[in-house]
């Protein structure tokens, strides 16, 4: 008896074995605060701020990264209380929210990695940008803040008017890594 | 393309995340306006444009976002060291006398400061 | 010998690796050959018996094909695989062939074998090395007209192509802890050996197949087996590990700092029917802890006459033309050699059945054993005696011989001809890294001296003579523990010589052709140093000598030697020239890959731009940004359309997306005291709810931006900026708060793309926006001019500004960008019953100007102060500090004759001024004019019945009333100087 194979559906936008698809619309807040502020405020995000350079701190669908030593990208559900829930923290801080300034792209698929550094410079080696590692960084000709959330996917974060070229950019680079 | 470190993300990343801002330790008279024509002038446009070691800013632009401070050697491009905006001057002789470029900034000692010593550090 | 027709008549049956029943069929000239499948095009030429490729750079001589390599500078050829996908000067060396390969002959007319051109050979003492220097300097007009065009119509290689390369390209950053540049013997036993480390290793060599010299040489048993089996298993072996990356037909272009290494992949130039998937080719930009260059060692030619005959050539590629593809590059071959390495050609081609009448050795007594060899194969060996020239013409027939100090000259007749000058190490990309070349004078060659980055280099590139030495040296460097492994056989990388050959001499004037590329003969080396050329730099631009595409990697040394000679001073005295990227041509579409049409530079489009386009509308580029221009409608030209948008906005009112503004969210207790640093105008006392026209100057004193800023707390400020100036804007305010006032509690955000702005101008602005916001009283006393609230519009949450660009009641909708176009929409839906009109940038512009409202960039140019912009109101005059207000008390920015703002009616008021138009007090000084300023703004007014102009005029406040002239080609205009305001200048609309 043949063993059945089951068929797998492939998404229009998939080149090869990485797909480009856009993440689904998220509240995002800038959080900027000093040092002696960040117990209070994590304590009321319910996460630990990250505080080494290039990383993260996940806590159900909210996602902190470290973008400077006075600076987080913090990601949640669209239906987010971030700002109000930061305010709770009562200690110095800034925070605005940016959920429109920013579109989030998701590239995954075996080698996404080289999807990605098409553009990016960075080393996206596991060892260099291990899961749960981000950064601010360039893609192409703009900049974005780059998330890996496995080995084989990025979340690819950019101002809104700069979608349309990170997103053209990632299908010519997913075709590239396809051959 | 430069691979630069930046103090704070404490790794080295391509130049593409950087950019340059010109000479470093140019200090803001306070209070300015009462700074002369001369010292102005010379806050406002002379730089030393070195032949060789040079202290120099750069901006994690597309990174962290930070400004900081570089040693670099103008002739071999090559970072001596760096070290954050606000910090001081680091002993280059110090530096140099080490058999591998340390990414501590060394405190120098007021007396072998270089030029603009008239001015205060930031 | 048996030969196989489809294939070639000089096809050797057995030898080779090809594969005999794998036929591809292409074209040369027109004329429709066979190659074997894994034949570069200079194979499958030579296979059908075709030496002739192509014509000369200078003198239209018929060249052949010198090397199998990437160093060939003779057989340059154009390939078109369609009008669009055309490339000239590719290496028929460097080609593989393909089922249908177009190829055409380069710098001929009519044809090939009859070349009009080649008049210049018989005129070639007419045509010496510099001659365009000196002959062509009268009458001067005629350089440009005449001379030039010709010389480079004459001269030249291939012709580029005239429409757009339609091949996709594209780029991969990549990181390696060890880059190894070379698959030779060297590069491959290094990278087995970092590889076994679990090091990352990149692999790269410019050739389809690993193996460099081990491709060709047949005496080679690395590990038991031959050195090209060798090869194949241990790329199979590294193609199978993670941690290795081998990329074949990737040639290591450049070397920059910091071990950054720019490859050029070729994926599919040697592709019948390559996919639409992919790409031509891949630019690598790899990043390696350690760079291993394994790049070997180019033989080099011998310098005598007539030496560029086709059919002459290295005798390694006619090695390679044999054990690789299986081409008997002639019948009946000489040899000509100064080093051992040409015999193991010349047994080669014997062994395979080649008439090999005689090996000419200009050594008076080589020792070797291949001599012996040789000899025992019946070989004629003629030690002492050199090559005085090469017969024929278009193929070269004969070799003449005589004792090297001359003597009775012997000819041989011969259908080709190999020669060997000895090696030249590939220190091309050693010497990009910045590293220093050291002379190796026993061996008359350049050699790796000091290291400027992490790189090592081994094998011949680095002078290591023998392979074993290779291998133990490769093993050693890999970083591995793996013992090296034993080989024997190889080529001597040492001995040959340098400069031109016996009877090539200083005494002769023979061209004996030093860069065949170039057409540089050894004569014209001399030439140049006699014209008083004495550095090796200087030669070279004298006599083109290595500046080919080629860069002279024949050809280097050679030229060097000779004027060293010339100059009766040492080789290392005389220089080196220096190696700059790329090592071989790279093309353009690789540099700039992906960044071609859509993907050249972002185009940044607002929140509302599928509304604008549905609608009709006009864009312009405001830097990356495409922003609607006007919305002519059905019969109007943009000049109608302005016009009616100005009218309306005035009259009813008019909708503009502004979302193109910068927007800085600034937030902390010291919001205030940082904008106080930051702008002229004071803060600290703007009450929340209320905004403020702010000038933000560098701090030489000059106006660097402006823009409205609303203070929604105590603790926070919506900042905005110009359209252009918002990064910059960011990155000075960065740079402030970071080094200068880093005590400040007081952090910046762009929220330029957070916001969908609508601006709603015009007397029924607040009539038309009311019913859709709530939680605001939109009322006059409410919510007066320059005032801000947040409240809610269409359901969303909105901070509404009061403010206005265009001297009318008007409002700027924020709301989040995603929210933008519905909002407009329902804007546009209520307001369209009262006239509501969409308008564009340059109604935008013409409104602004009628009220005398500046843009900065365009009515200030970086050397234009407050006062001189007559907004001297804006600075907060008890202020002691702020970001140029030293800069402000400079001399020459207080005194009088600096340029001032004013604005300008021309006296017939139907004629509208050129922006840019330079102006003067008197239209009858003779010319040179003394100019007194200039037009920044000029439009035609609608509203106003007439041109409206402002102008940065000396003095200008002190002129007012007075007429000053414009001197246009068509005749002077007359202007008036008058205040800026043209339109409602007691500005009482703003507060309607």
């Amino acid at each position: 008896m043949v063993e059945m194979i089951q068929a797998t559906r492939l998404h229009p936008l998939q080149a090869g074995s990485v797909s480009v698809a856009l993440a689904d619309n998220a509240t995002r807040v800038s959080l900027r605060a000093r040092s002696d502020a960040i117990p209070a405020l994590s304590k009321a995000l319910g996460l630990n701020l990250p505080v080494k350079p290039k990383s993260t701190v996940a806590n159900g669908s909210r996602t902190a990264m470290w973008i400077g030593p006075d600076e987080w990208l913090i990601i949640d559900g669209a239906d987010s209380s971030l700002v109000a829930d930061l305010a709770k923290g009562q200690v110095l801080h800034s925070a605005v929210d940016i959920s429109h300034r920013n579109v989030g792209i998701i590239v995954s698929g075996k080698g996404a990695d080289r999807v990605v550094n098409g553009g990016c410079p960075q080393d996206l080696s596991l060892k260099a940008f291990p899961v749960g590692a981000a950064s601010r960084t360039v893609f192409g000709k703009i900049e974005i803040v780059l998330l890996r959330t496995s080995e084989n996917s990025f979340r690819i974060e950019c101002w809104r008017s700069f979608s349309t070229y990170a997103y053209g950019f990632l299908q010519e680079s997913a075709r590239d890594a396809a051959v | 393309m430069l691979l630069i470190k930046c103090p704070y993300c404490e790794e080295e990343r391509p130049e593409l995340e950087f950019r340059n801002a010109g000479e470093a330790h140019l200090v803001r008279a306070a209070p300015i306006v009462e700074q002369s024509d001369d010292d102005f002038a010379a806050y406002l446009y002379f730089r030393q444009n070195p032949k060789g070691l040079q202290f120099e800013r750069w901006r994690h632009i597309h990174g962290c976002g930070r400004f900081f401070n570089a040693v670099r050697d103008s002739v071999s491009d090559k970072f001596l060291t760096v070290y954050k905006a606000g910090e001081p001057r680091p002993n280059v002789e110090l530096l140099l006398s080490r058999p591998a470029a340390s990414p501590d900034p060394v405190e120098q000692p007021a007396s072998t400061r270089a030029p603009r010593a008239k001015k205060a550090e930031v | 010998m048996s030969t196989s027709i489809h294939s070639g008549s000089n096809r050797i049956a057995g030898a080779g690796r090809l594969t005999p029943a794998k036929t591809v069929r292409f074209t040369f000239d027109g004329q429709n050959l066979t190659g074997l499948e894994g034949d570069t095009l200079a194979s499958a030429l030579l296979a059908n018996g075709i030496h002739l490729v192509g014509r000369s750079f200078k003198y239209h001589r018929p060249r052949g094909i010198l090397s199998a390599g990437s160093e060939e500078p003779n057989a340059l050829v154009d390939i078109e695989r369609d009008k669009s996908r055309k490339q000239p000067n590719v290496r028929a060396t460097v080609q593989e062939i393909y089922d249908g390969l177009k190829v055409k002959s380069q710098n001929r007319w009519p044809s090939l074998t009859f070349d009009v051109g080649a008049v210049n050979d018989v005129f070639s003492p007419m045509l010496p090395a510099g001659f365009y220097y000196k002959t062509f300097m009268w009458p001067k007009f005629a350089w440009k007209t005449i001379y030039e065009p010709k010389i480079r119509a004459a001269a030249g290689l291939g012709v580029v192509p005239g429409e757009p390369d339609t091949d996709r390209y594209t780029n991969r950053f990549a990181h390696c802890d060890v880059l190894i540049v070379g698959a030779g013997a060297a590069g491959l036993a290094a990278a087995l050996s970092a590889a076994s480390t679990g090091a990352k290793v990149i692999l790269c060599d410019e050739q389809p197949e690993a193996g460099g010299a081990l491709r060709y040489e047949s005496d080679v048993t690395i590990d038991g087996v031959s050195g090209h089996e060798w090869a194949a298993a241990t790329v199979a072996k590294l193609r199978a590990m993670d941690n290795v990356t081998v990329l074949s037909r990737t040639t290591a272009f450049g070397y920059y700092a910091q071990n950054f290494v720019g490859l050029v992949e070729r994926i599919s130039d040697h592709l019948s029917n390559p996919g639409s998937d992919m790409p031509r080719e891949r630019l690598w930009q790899v990043r390696a802890k350690k760079v291993i260059l394994a790049t070997g060692a180019i033989e080099r030619h011998m310098v005598f006459a007539n030496n560029d005959r086709p059919g002459v050539m290295l005798a390694s590629a006619a090695r390679m033309f044999l054990n690789q593809y299986g081409v008997a590059i002639g019948r009946k071959v000489g040899v000509y050699t100064s080093n051992d390495s040409a015999y193991a050609a010349a047994i080669d081609l014997k062994r395979a059945g080649v008439d090999v009448p005689v090996i000419v050795d200009t050594r008076d007594d080589p020792s070797s054993a291949v001599v012996n060899e040789a000899r025992s194969l019946g070989i004629e060996v003629l030690t002492g005696h050199a090559v005085y020239s090469a017969g024929g013409k278009r193929r070269v027939s004969s070799m003449s011989i005589q004792p090297n100090r001359g003597g009775n000259e012997r000819k041989v007749a011969i259908d080709a001809l190999i020669m060997s000058g000895g090696w030249t190490p590939s220190v091309h990309l050693f010497s990009q890294s910045r590293g220093k070349v050291a002379w190796d004078a026993e061996n008359e060659r350049f050699l790796p001296g000091t290291y400027a980055q992490d790189c090592v280099s081994v094998g011949a590139c680095n002078g290591t003579d023998g392979l074993q030495a290779t291998l133990d040296e490769a093993f050693a460097v890999g970083g591995g523990n793996a013992k090296s492994i034993s080989a024997t056989g190889g080529t001597d990388w040492v001995g040959g010589m340098i400069g031109s050959a016996p009877g090539a001499g200083a005494d002769t004037t023979v061209k004996a052709f030093v860069d065949f590329q170039n057409d540089v003969t050894a004569k014209d080396v001399r030439l140049a140093v006699r014209e008083g050329m004495h550095s090796i730099e200087h030669v070279k631009r004298f006599t083109t000598n290595g500046m080919a595409t080629d860069q002279g990697k024949t050809s280097n040394l050679h030229g060097l030697a000779i004027a060293a000679e010339a100059l009766n001073r040492p080789i290392p005295a005389v220089g080196l020239t220096t190696f700059r990227a790329p090592f071989t041509p790279v093309t353009f579409g690789a540099i700039v890959n992906h960044a071609r049409h859509d993907l050249f530079d972002p185009t940044r489009c607002t929140p509302m731009h599928a509304w604008h386009a549905a609608h009709g509308a006009a864009f312009e580029d405001v830097g990356q940004w495409k922003r609607a221009w006007y919305y002519p409608q059905a019969g109007e030209d943009m000049h109608a359309a302005v016009n009616r948008e100005c009218v309306a906005v005035r009259n009813q009112a008019g909708i503009f997306d502004a979302s193109t503004l910068g927007k800085i969210e600034v937030v902390g207790p010291d919001a205030a005291k940082f904008l106080e640093l930051l702008y002229t105008n004071p803060w600290e006392k703007l009450g929340v709810g209320r905004c403020r026209y702010g000038i933000m100057l560098r701090e030489d004193g000059f106006i660097y931006d402006d823009g409205v800023v609303g203070r929604l707390a105590e603790d926070r400020f919506h900042v905005t900026t110009t359209t252009g100036g918002a990064p910059r804007v960011m990155h000075h305010m960065e740079d402030y708060l970071q080094t200068e006032f880093p005590h400040l509690n007081v952090w910046l955000t762009s929220t330029t793309e957070q916001w969908a702005v609508i601006a709603v101008q015009g007397p029924k602005a607040r009539e038309i926006i009311a019913p859709l916001v709530e939680g605001i009283d939109m009322s006059n006393e409410a919510m007066p001019h320059m005032s801000v609230r947040e409240g809610k519009i269409c359901g969303v949450p909105t901070r509404l500004f009061r403010m206005s660009f265009t001297g009318e009641a008007g409002y700027e909708i924020n709301v989040p960008a995603d929210y933008g176009q519905a909002v407009w929409e329902a804007v546009y839906a209520s307001g369209r019953p009262l006239g509501l009109t969409p308008y564009g940038t340059e109604a935008m512009h013409i409104l602004r100007a009628e009220k005398g409202y500046i843009i900065v960039g365009q009515d200030t140019d970086g050397t234009v102060t407050p006062q001189d912009a007559g907004l001297t109101w804006a600075i907060g005059k008890n202020k002691t500090d702020y970001v140029g207000i030293r800069g402000l008390l400079r001399r020459d920015l207080v005194a009088d004759g600096r340029k001032q703002l004013v604005g300008l009616k021309t006296v017939d008021p139907k004629i509208v001024l050129e922006e840019g138009a330079q102006i003067v007090a008197n239209p009858n000084q003779p010319v040179p004019m003394t100019m007194i300023g200039h037009v920044t703004s000029s439009y035609w007014s609608e509203n106003c019945g007439r041109s409206i102009a402002m102008a940065l005029v000396i003095d200008g406040t002190k002129r007012l009333g007075e007429t000053l002239y414009v001197p246009m080609p068509n005749g002077v205009i007359e202007v008036e100087v008058t205040g800026t305001v043209f339109f409602d200048e007691k500005g009482e609309r703003l507060n309607g």
